[in-house]
């Protein structure tokens, strides 16, 4: 459910990139890159959970369900966290320097 | 248990050599057919800016899955900050290093390798486009 949540994230991102592009003024690639590489580990994951439990791998007990997308939802939440700071520390717009310093 | 720091530790390798890579590239301008027809001088993008390409994937995946780690209290924030560690399960603990986290290392590493294959198609074709647009207008 983690890998799952995470990999929508990523398509979404990508989706809102490419719409966007070439100009990245909100700078979307850095939730792209993060959800991918997320995703992609996440995989790796899944892959040795699936070998060391089989098909049990796709039926996971309600509550373990639950708590995978309760972590998913929080991962998504965290990397938007992170690239809501970056956004705004590198500032590509000038929306803060423009509200920090007001013309006369 | 700590698989994330096989990516992270890698990370931290091609960061620091996109860095010293950057300090000695040339910027490389080339001719380019855009998508609206017209041929403009363009700088190709260097093997640094594709070597970055490589550090957000390590970087990103390994914060977030850091992140799982601390959820599932694999890491603590007080030393040794590594639940394996404290509880004698450092040989499992390096088992799954060596297998998952160097399977997550490489699968994003060939991941961006496709990427450099893609980009570097994509590159000779528009070249080779506008090499022949060239051509016909002469």
């Amino acid at each position: 459910m983690t890998l799952l949540t995470t990999v929508f994230a990523a398509i979404i991102c990508t989706v809102v990139w490419y719409k966007n592009a070439p100009k990245s003024e909100m700078k979307v690639g850095i939730l792209c890159w993060l959800f991918w590489g997320a995703s992609l580990m996440w995989l790796i994951d899944a892959i040795f959970e699936y070998a060391e439990l089989g098909a049990a791998y796709f039926t996971p007990a309600p509550a373990d369900m639950l708590n995978d997308l309760f972590l998913g939802l929080s991962v998504v939440a965290l990397g938007l966290i992170i690239w809501l700071v970056i956004l705004l520390v590198t500032d590509p717009k000038g929306v803060i320097k423009s509200a920090l310093f007001k013309k006369k | 248990m700590a698989c994330f720091l096989v990516p992270a530790a890698e990370a931290v390798i091609t960061t620091v050599a996109a860095k010293m890579i950057k300090s000695g590239e040339k910027e490389e301008t080339v001719s380019v057919c855009m998508p609206d027809g017209t041929v403009a001088e363009a700088v190709k993008t260097p093997f640094s800016t594709k070597l970055g390409w490589l550090n957000k994937l390590l970087w990103g995946g390994s914060a977030l899955l850091a992140f799982e780690h601390v959820w599932h209290g694999e890491v603590v924030p007080y030393f040794p900050f590594l639940t394996a560690v404290k509880t004698g399960e450092t040989s499992e603990m390096l088992a799954e290093m060596s297998s998952a986290g160097v399977m997550m290392a490489a699968i994003v590493t060939a991941v961006w390798a496709g990427m450099l294959g893609v980009s570097a198609v994509i590159e000779r074709k528009s070249l080779r486009a506008t090499a022949s647009a060239k051509e016909s207008a002469v």
